[in-house]
This record gives structure tokens, C-alpha cells and sequence, in this order.
């Protein structure tokens, strides 16, 4: 599935304020793997993301997806395997286009695209059918532009649009923080529910150690631009808030801090 | 206002029409401010003056004309998406080279089409409408035509690709568009049309002049604004037909200023750049005016 060996990126490399954002990280995934991520701020999660994503050019290493290297792939290349779904709402979808032109813009992704109608007849029922399940009341609202939806709404349109085409992998980062308490608890549902549905290898980066140790078969911990933890099976399904931070102290020889993290 | 001079407002309105859907789509679509428009008029002018000159069919010759705005700004797109400059550092440096390269072109400065055919003469024959009348409907015929390809191609995969792309870059390249490739291919429509908005001119005035694209992005930009302004832009289809709109305004507009007179000044056509920047400034800045004042 996925194969990173040796991930290393440094950003502002030979600067003052140069940071070595990712050190030597190998991470595999195995097919249909949920793994959550946690890690205090500045760990390097988002950048280990980005760097499989393609949003950016590693130092060193190699990344594998289904034996393909795509080390040296575009991030518009990778997307065909790969489904995201950002922090920000506004990041996920296009403001300016229709909620029916979002998902048939998702329904291409990793396709070619040519002069056929952008949004097909036979497509807007398959629309109307998957936000019927989000139970927004979407599905009548097919040409609404997607600017007019809330945080919540855009992101559960996000997260639908992220799996349409089935992906290979999906990345989530941090893709229920910027929401309030219960829209995120309904986005965390869909994911799960579509996580599960299909199978999909997932990684999903979290600053909610509850979520963290509830959801998923494996969990991964960074700092410093190092995975410190990695913890599946047995001692996945009865790991503790309290462990987890025993791990980590015995692990750094320090305590954990997050001024983000959620221990509760 | 004469209904000659109004007559004449339509058939500039309508001509530069093609120059002003292009900068909507480089504007507000593309969200990349474009200068390369400034020299891809006078580039489209002076492809299909030689054309025309060389014995080309005047309608053909617009076809030259767009392939060759077509290319520019896809110069600019590579400029900007391959090699990494500014965006408007791109479009000036490419409307820069442009003012040789239509100098090369014509040879000399302007190149006139007396005793050639044009369009404009082979419409009004075929029509039997005198020319002040069959100009402005032959370009407005164009120029509705190319509304309804853009209209039509904005609707289809690519073309809602292209809108992504300026709407959400980074969202679209996670569905996997290359959105370098997107902004040149939107780069090369816009000034194909500008282009074309140059031979149409070109083909009614006469003649090409290298000098004719100064202020191009200066008048498309007050049209485009003028026409938002006044018939919003609610969905793709109005906004792209709020540009013609807003071409036709702004032309009459003009008309109407030319004719102005304060004692013993009067407004010349030299006077119109100033003024139409002046106009953009306050349309750009008039909506944060407002806010502040009601707030
Ligand atoms: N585009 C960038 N340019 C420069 N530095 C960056 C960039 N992205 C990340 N960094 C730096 O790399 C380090 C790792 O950042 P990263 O965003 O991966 O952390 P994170 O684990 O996602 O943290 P958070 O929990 O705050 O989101 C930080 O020191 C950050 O400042
Ligand atoms: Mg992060």
C-alpha cells in the first residue's frame, strides 16, 4: 500500500531559520489500514502528509503507493491515488461552484478532462443519493454554490468528495478542528462510516487523543520530525490516555506537551 | 449623442466585446491579472492585416489572429506556471516583447487595408444594410457567438477545471488538474479573444497600429467592472454576458464624454486612458469606500 522510506525535508534549507521539518521517517501502511496521528505542534504531521500528497518536492527518501514509486510525481499526478480532505472548510471545495459542480469536478479526479459536459444528467442522481446519506439536506440543494454552506456542511461536501472516486489513500488533517464540538462529532461519523464502508487505507492526523486512541488499528506518534510511537493490534484496542503519555516520557525522557492537544 | 455616434459606440462596444471577455476570463476567472492583453490587440490587428494584405480571406485571417493571441498568452502561462515569475511581471514582460514582435510582423508601424476587403465591407454587401448599421450587427454576431462557445465551454469538464483553478487552486490539484497547465490554456483563450477583439478593429478602422493596444487592460477592466456593476454576476452565464454589457456601457460612455464640453475645454480621445483609470481606481476601491462609511 503505502511505502514512505527515509522521508527527510528541511524547510529553508541553509537559511538562518532553517527547520528540518521530517527526519529520516519511514512509515508502510497496510491495504485498508486506519492509522491516526497525533504529535504536539510543529511535529512535522501535516508535512509528513504533504510530502505523500506531492504538495511538495523531500530532501531524501522515497515514497511508494501500491509498489509505484511516486517520489518524483507532481502533486496533481499523486491525486489520482489519493483522496484529502484539509483543516479549513474553505480549503476543500470551490466557493464560486455549485454543489453538483464540486462532485462532478471529485468524480474526475484522476481522470482526463475533456470538452463533455462538466455536470452529467446520469451523475446528479449519484450526487443526490450520496448527500442524502451526509442527512444535510443537501441532496435539493444540488445548485447551491457551495460558498453558501456552513463549516460543517462544507466539510461533510469535502469528505464525500474526497472518497467519490475511490482513493487508494486518504489523508486527513486535522479535517474536524476548525468545527464546533457536535459538527465535528457528525464529520468524525461520516468518516468513520465511509472509512469502514469502503475499506479505505487512511491516515488521519488528530490533536484528540481520545479520537486518537478510539478510532483506527494503529496509531502513530510524532515529534520533532521522528515517529517516537507506534502502537497496533492488542495494545492499540486497550491503550489509555494515560499509557500513551507513559510512552511518550518513557520513550523522550520528557513529558508530553501540546498547548493543542485534548487529553480529556 | 448622434445616432451615428451611437451607432458608432455599439460597433466598438461589440468589437472590443471579445477583448473584454477575455480579460473576464483572466480577471475574475483565472484571478490573474493579465497585461499581456495590451499587446496581443495589436497583435491579433497586425496578424490579420498581413493576412488580409497577403490575399487571405478577411475571415480567415481572424483564425490566424487567434492562434497567434492563443500563443502569447500561453507565453505568458508558461512564463508565470513553468518558470516561476510574478504573474503581472509575466503578462508585462510578454506585452513588452509583443510590441517588437507586431513591429516584425507588420514590418513598419501601421499597415493599412484600403482597397483591401474586409469583413465589415464583404457584410454590408451581402447584407444590403448601410454600414453604420451592419457593422455593429456583424460584430455583435461575432461577438454573441464567442459568449455562447465561452458560455458552452465553461460549462464542460476542462472549462469547470479552469474555474476551479482560480477559485481554489490547491482543491483542484488535490482532484488531480494540473493547474499550470489550466492557466495557460485559460491564458491562451483570453488573448485568442483579445486578439480576435484586435482584428475585428483593425478590419473596421482600416488599418493595424502598433500603438492601438495601449489601455486595452485599462478599458477591459472599467467594462468588466461596469458590467458586474450594473447586471450582476450571479452565475457564470450572466457574468460572461455582463462583460458584453459592460463593453457596450463603457463604449457609449465614451461617446458621450468625447462630446463633452466645459467652456473651452473639451475631452479628446488622448484624455480617455486618464480617465478610464480613473474610473477602475473608483470602481476598485468604491465597495471598501462603502463598507466603511455604513459601518
Ligand atoms: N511551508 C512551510 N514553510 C516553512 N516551514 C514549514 C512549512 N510547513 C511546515 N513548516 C515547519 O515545519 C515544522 C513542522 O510543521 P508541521 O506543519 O508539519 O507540524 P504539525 O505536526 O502539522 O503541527 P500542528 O499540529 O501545529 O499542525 C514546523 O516547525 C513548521 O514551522
Ligand atoms: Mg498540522
Amino acid at each position: 500500500m503505502l511505502r514512505a522510506e527515509g522521508i527527510v525535508k528541511t524547510f529553508f534549507k541553509g537559511g538562518a531559520n532553517e527547520v528540518r521539518a521530517l527526519n529520516n521517517v519511514s512509515l508502510s501502511l497496510a491495504e485498508g489500514e486506519f492509522v491516526t496521528v497525533i504529535g504536539s505542534n510543529g511535529a512535522g504531521k501535516s508535512t509528513f502528509l504533504g510530502a505523500v500528497a506531492g504538495v511538495f518536492p523531500v530532501d531524501q527518501g522515497r515514497i511508494f503507493l501500491n509498489n509505484e514509486d511516486m517520489t518524483a510525481w507532481p502533486e496533481w499526478q499523486r491525486a489520482a491515488g489519493i483522496g484529502r480532505v484539509f483543516q479549513d472548510p474553505a480549503q476543500g471545495t470551490c466557493p464560486g461552484a455549485t454543489i453538483e459542480q464540486n462532485l462532478a469536478l471529485a468524480l474526475k479526479r484522476g481522470q482526463p478532462r475533456g470538452l463533455g459536459p462538466g455536470v452529467r444528467r446520469q451523475d446528479r442522481e449519484l450526487f443526490r443519493e450520496q448527500l442524502a446519506r451526509l442527512g444535510l439536506g443537501l441532496e435539493n440543494r444540488l445548485r447551491d454554490p457551495a460558498g453558501l454552506l456552513s463549516g460543517g456542511q462544507r466539510q461533510a461536501l469535502s469528505m464525500l468528495m474526497a472518497v467519490l472516486v475511490k482513493p487508494r489513500l486518504l489523508l486527513l488533517d486535522e479535517h474536524t478542528a476548525a468545527l464546533d464540538p457536535k459538527t465535528a462529532g457528525q464529520v468524525l461519523d461520516l468518516t468513520v462510516r465511509l472509512v469502514e464502508e469502503l475499506g479505505l487505507s487512511t491516515l488521519m492526523v488528530t490533536h484528540n487523543m481520545r479520537q486518537a486512541i478510539g478510532l483506527g488499528q494503529r496509531l502513530v506518534m510524532f515529534h520533532r520530525g521522528e515517529i517516537v510511537l507506534d502502537i497496533r493490534g492488542e495494545e492499540k484496542r486497550n491503550l489509555r490516555v494515560e499509557d500513551l503519555l507513559q510512552r511518550f516520557s518513557e520513550v523522550r525522557g520528557e513529558e508530553f506537551t501540546s498547548d493543542r492537544a485534548l487529553l480529556t | 449623442m448622434t445616432s451615428y455616434a451611437f451607432f458608432g459606440s455599439l460597433e466598438q462596444g461589440f468589437a472590443f466585446g471579445l477583448m473584454v471577455l477575455g480579460v473576464y476570463l483572466t480577471f475574475r476567472v483565472l484571478d490573474f491579472p493579465d497585461l499581456t492583453v495590451d499587446g496581443s490587440l495589436p497583435l491579433g490587428a497586425a496578424v490579420s492585416a498581413v493576412a488580409i494584405d497577403a490575399g487571405v480571406h478577411p475571415a480567415l485571417s481572424l483564425v490566424w489572429a487567434c492562434g497567434a493571441g492563443f500563443l502569447a498568452g500561453a507565453v505568458t502561462g508558461f512564463l508565470n506556471t513553468r518558470l516561476r515569475i510574478l504573474h503581472l511581471l509575466a503578462s508585462i514582460l510578454t506585452m513588452i516583447a509583443l510590441y517588437s514582435v507586431n513591429l516584425r510582423i507588420m514590418g513598419r508601424p501601421n499597415l493599412t487595408l484600403l482597397g483591401k476587403p474586409t469583413l465589415v465591407d464583404l457584410f454590408t454587401t451581402a447584407s444590403g444594410l448601410p454600414q453604420y448599421l451592419a457593422t455593429p450587427l456583424l460584430f455583435a454576431l461575432v461577438t454573441v457567438f464567442a459568449a455562447g462557445v465561452l458560455i458552452w465551454f465553461l460549462r464542460t469538464e476542462l472549462g469547470l477545471a479552469l474555474l476551479a483553478t482560480g477559485d481554489n487552486p490547491r482543491m483542484i490539484r488535490a482532484l488531480g488538474v494540473n493547474t499550470g497547465n489550466t492557466v495557460i490554456l485559460g491564458l491562451g483563450l483570453s488573448n485568442a479573444l483579445t486578439a480576435m477583439s484586435g482584428a475585428l478593429v483593425a478590419q473596421n478602422q482600416g488599418g493595424a497600429d502598433v500603438n492601438m493596444g495601449v489601455g486595452t487592460i485599462v478599458a477591459g477592466l472599467a467594462s468588466v467592472i461596469l458590467g458586474e456593476t450594473v447586471f450582476g454576476r450571479r452565475s457564470v452565464a450572466r457574468a460572461v454576458l455582463a462583460a458584453i454589457l459592460g463593453s457596450l456601457l463603457y463604449r457609449l460612455a465614451i461617446g458621450l464624454a468625447l462630446g463633452l464640453k466645459l467652456g473651452s475645454f473639451s475631452i479628446t480621445p488622448s484624455d480617455l486612458n486618464l480617465i478610464t483609470a480613473l474610473l477602475v481606481v473608483l470602481a476598485l476601491t468604491a465597495p471598501r469606500m462603502k463598507a466603511k462609511v455604513f459601518s
